[in-house]
C-alpha cells in the first residue's frame, strides 16, 4: 500500500514557509481559503492575505494589480470557480504577464460527491491555450512543495498548477526538485509507454504491474509539466516503444492525451490511444468509485494498453 | 523625485489649450487608422488633462519610479486620448501618435502596458478598478503614498466586476483609490439609458460604500477640486461621477452613438472637426 498524503496541505504549508523568506508573497482567496488551505497563510501573515469574498473576478483583477506593483502573488480557489475568470486571467494576467501564480485545489473527478458541478475536467485545456501562460499537474505533495518553491523562486510569469481534493500517493523522493519541461519516468519498459498526469500515474503503475504478468513491459512516465511539455520524452518512448497511451483524470480533449499526440504527430507519428474523460461531465459518487465509472481506472489502464499493445482494433468510437 | 509637474502649475486656461491640442491628436489618430472610438475619447479628455498636467504625481523622465501615481484606462478603448495626453505630457513623442493602431507601433488598439507611461493594458471592460486596487493594497504594503486613479466607462460599470471590486474597495478601505466615471451616457449600441440602465448610480456606489462626489467632467474648477478632496480623504476609497458629453468638442459627434466606435467618414468630417478644435477657441 502506497503512502498517501494531501497535496494542497503541502502548498497550505509552503507558502508559510516562503512567506517566511519572501516579504513581497501575497495571497489571495475567494471564500475557500480552508479548503484550499491558504488560510495557513492567512493566519500567519494577515497583512498579506486578501479574502476576496465570493468574487473570483475581483480577485484575479486585484491580483494582477498587486502584480503590477512587484508582488509575488498566490490566488487560490477550486479549480472549477476559477474558470469563470478565464478573460480576467487572459487580459489581465497573462496579456500583462503578470507574476500570478494560480494555485487551484480540488480538480477533476476526485472531488466526487460534490458532483458534476464541482468536477472539471476542462481546466488544463483552458489554461494551457493561454499565451504566457505555464501550467503544471503536480502528481504528489513532494512534487508540489518542490513546485511551489520553484514558482517563487525562479519564475515571475504566470501558472496554474492543478492540485486535488484527494489525497495522492507518494511516488517521488524527498531529493525531488521539479523542472519545467522534464517529465520523470518512474518505471523503464519496452513494450509500451503509458504517459499519465496527476493521480492517474500511480493507477498506471499499478496497471503496468498487471500488464507485466501479462508479458507486456510498459514504461510509464510522469507527465507533470504539461506547458512545456517534455517533446523529448515523448519522443523517445514513441521510438523506442512504437506504442503511446495517455492517462488523465481530465478530458481527452485538449489536455495531456491532445498535448502528447501533437508531438508524436509532429515528430515521430506511432499510435496514441487517449484515456480520460470523454465527452462527459462527471457524477456524484465516492472519488473512487468515479475511475470505473467512467472507465478510467486500474483495469481499463491495463485493458487498453493491452489492446493497443496488440495492435487490436480500437475499442470504441471518440465523439 | 524630481517632481516635474511643479516646475510649472498649470492655470485654467493652459489645461484648456492642452486639452485641445490632445483632442485634435485624437482625432488625426483615429482618422489615419480609419478606426479607433472619438467618442469616448473626447469625452474623458478633460478629466486626463487635469490629472497629468495637474494633479499627479509623475515624471516622464522616470515613468518607473515606485512613489509615481497610477491611472489605470480600465475603459481601454479610450486608448487615443490617453496615448495623446502621455505623449503631449513628454512620456513619448507625439509624431509617434501618428503609429496607433497600425502594425510595428506599440500605439495597440486598446491600452497597451508597452506605452511609456501606460500601467495596465486594458480593453476588455469591468477589469480595471481591480487592478487599481490592488495597486492600492501594494501601496499599503509598500508604504508608499500614491494614489491610484481608475477611469471607468457608464457603459462598463455594466459589468459585474466593477460591482465585485467596488465591496473588495469598501472591505480594504483602500482611501488612495479614487474612480472615475466617464458618464457621458452613451454605448457601442446606443443610450446606456436604453442598453442597460444602472439606476441610481450615486446611491449604489454610495451603497457600497465608497464616498461619492458628482461633478460635470468638463467644468475644470469642479475636476480640481474633486481631485483634490479625493486625495485628502483618507477614510475610504472616492468615486467621481464626472458627467460628460459623449464626442464633446465636436459638434457632428456629441451625444451620438455612432462615433462610439467610428472615426471621420470622410474628409470633410475630418476636416470639420479640426476646424472645431482650435487653440484659439479654447
Amino acid at each position: 500500500m502506497m503512502v498517501t498524503e494531501s497535496l494542497r496541505d503541502a502548498y497550505g504549508e509552503k507558502l508559510v514557509e516562503l512567506g517566511g523568506r519572501y516579504r513581497d508573497l501575497v495571497v489571495l482567496d475567494a471564500d475557500l481559503s480552508t479548503s484550499t488551505k491558504t488560510a495557513l497563510f492567512g493566519k500567519k501573515y494577515p497583512d498579506r492575505f486578501f479574502n476576496m469574498g465570493i468574487a473570483e473576478q475581483s480577485m484575479v483583477t486585484t491580483a494582477a494589480g498587486l502584480a503590477l506593483s512587484g508582488k509575488i502573488v498566490f490566488a487560490s480557489t477550486f479549480a472549477v470557480f476559477l474558470m469563470r475568470t478565464y478573460e480576467q486571467i487572459r487580459q489581465s494576467v497573462c496579456y500583462n504577464n503578470l507574476n500570478v501564480k494560480f494555485v487551484v485545489t480540488h480538480a477533476g473527478i476526485t472531488v466526487g460527491e460534490d458532483g458534476a458541478t464541482h468536477q472539471i475536467i476542462e481546466d488544463v485545456g483552458i489554461m494551457s491555450g493561454l499565451p504566457n501562460m505555464r501550467v503544471i499537474v503536480p502528481v504528489d505533495s513532494v512534487e508540489t512543495t518542490s513546485v511551489i518553491e520553484y514558482l517563487v523562486e525562479e519564475t515571475k510569469t504566470p501558472y496554474y498548477v492543478r492540485l486535488s481534493r484527494e489525497k495522492f500517493p507518494i511516488l517521488n523522493d524527498e531529493s525531488y526538485e521539479y523542472r519545467p519541461g522534464r517529465s520523470v519516468t518512474f518505471k523503464d519498459g519496452s513494450d509500451i509507454t503509458i504517459v499519465a498526469m496527476g493521480v492517474m500515474v500511480s493507477m498506471a503503475l499499478k496497471a503496468a504491474e498487471t500488464l507485466k504478468s501479462r508479458g507486456i513491459d510498459a514504461r510509464v512516465i510522469n507527465m507533470s509539466s504539461i506547458k512545456p511539455i517534455d517533446r523529448y520524452a515523448i519522443i523517445k518512448a514513441a521510438r523506442e516503444t512504437g506504442r503511446i497511451v495517455t492517462a488523465e483524470e481530465h478530458s481527452i480533449y485538449n489536455g495531456l492525451g491532445s498535448r502528447v499526440a501533437e508531438v508524436v504527430g509532429e515528430e515521430y507519428p506511432v499510435p496514441v490511444w487517449r484515456i480520460g474523460m470523454r465527452d462527459t461531465f462527471g457524477k456524484s459518487g465516492k472519488a473512487w468509485e468515479l475511475f470505473d465509472y467512467f472507465h478510467i481506472g486500474v483495469e481499463d489502464i491495463v485493458r487498453i494498453a493491452e489492446s493497443c499493445f496488440r495492435e487490436e482494433k480500437r475499442y470504441e468510437n471518440i465523439p | 523625485m524630481a517632481d516635474n509637474s511643479q516646475v510649472y502649475e498649470y492655470s485654467v486656461e493652459d489645461l484648456k489649450r492642452v486639452a485641445t491640442r490632445i483632442r485634435r491628436h485624437i482625432i488625426e489618430m483615429v482618422y489615419s487608422a480609419k478606426s479607433g472610438h472619438p467618442g469616448g475619447s473626447l469625452s474623458i479628455t478633460d478629466v486626463l488633462t487635469v490629472l497629468y498636467f495637474r494633479e499627479m504625481r509623475i515624471d516622464p523622465q522616470n515613468p518607473d519610479d515606485p512613489r509615481r501615481d497610477r491611472l489605470i484606462m480600465s475603459k481601454g478603448h479610450a486608448s487615443p486620448a490617453l496615448y495623446a495626453t502621455l505623449a503631449v505630457r513628454g512620456f513619448f513623442p507625439e509624431e509617434l501618435l501618428t503609429g496607433f493602431r497600425k502594425l510595428n507601433s506599440k500605439l495597440e488598439g486598446h491600452v497597451h502596458r508597452g506605452v511609456p507611461g501606460v500601467e495596465a493594458s486594458t480593453g476588455s471592460l469591468g477589469q480595471g478598478l481591480g487592478i487599481g486596487i490592488g495597486m492600492g493594497l501594494a501601496a499599503r504594503l509598500n508604504n508608499l503614498d500614491y494614489h491610484v486613479y481608475v477611469i471607468l466607462g457608464d457603459g462598463e460599470i455594466q459589468e459585474g466586476n466593477v460591482w465585485e471590486s467596488l465591496m473588495a474597495g469598501f472591505k480594504y478601505r483602500v482611501s488612495n483609490v479614487t474612480a472615475i466615471l466617464d458618464r457621458n451616457g452613451v454605448q457601442l449600441d446606443g443610450f446606456t439609458k436604453d442598453v442597460m440602465p444602472v439606476n441610481d448610480i450615486k446611491a449604489m456606489v454610495e451603497g457600497f460604500g465608497w464616498k461619492v462626489l458628482e461633478i460635470d467632467g468638463h467644468n475644470y474648477d469642479q475636476i480640481i477640486s474633486a481631485i483634490e478632496f479625493c486625495k485628502s480623504y483618507r477614510d475610504g476609497p472616492t468615486f467621481i461621477i464626472a458627467n460628460t458629453v459623449k464626442g464633446k468638442g465636436v459638434s457632428y459627434m456629441e451625444n451620438n452613438p455612432k462615433y462610439h466606435g467610428s472615426p471621420p467618414a470622410n474628409e470633410e468630417e475630418y476636416r470639420k472637426a479640426l476646424s472645431e478644435l482650435t487653440l484659439e477657441g479654447a
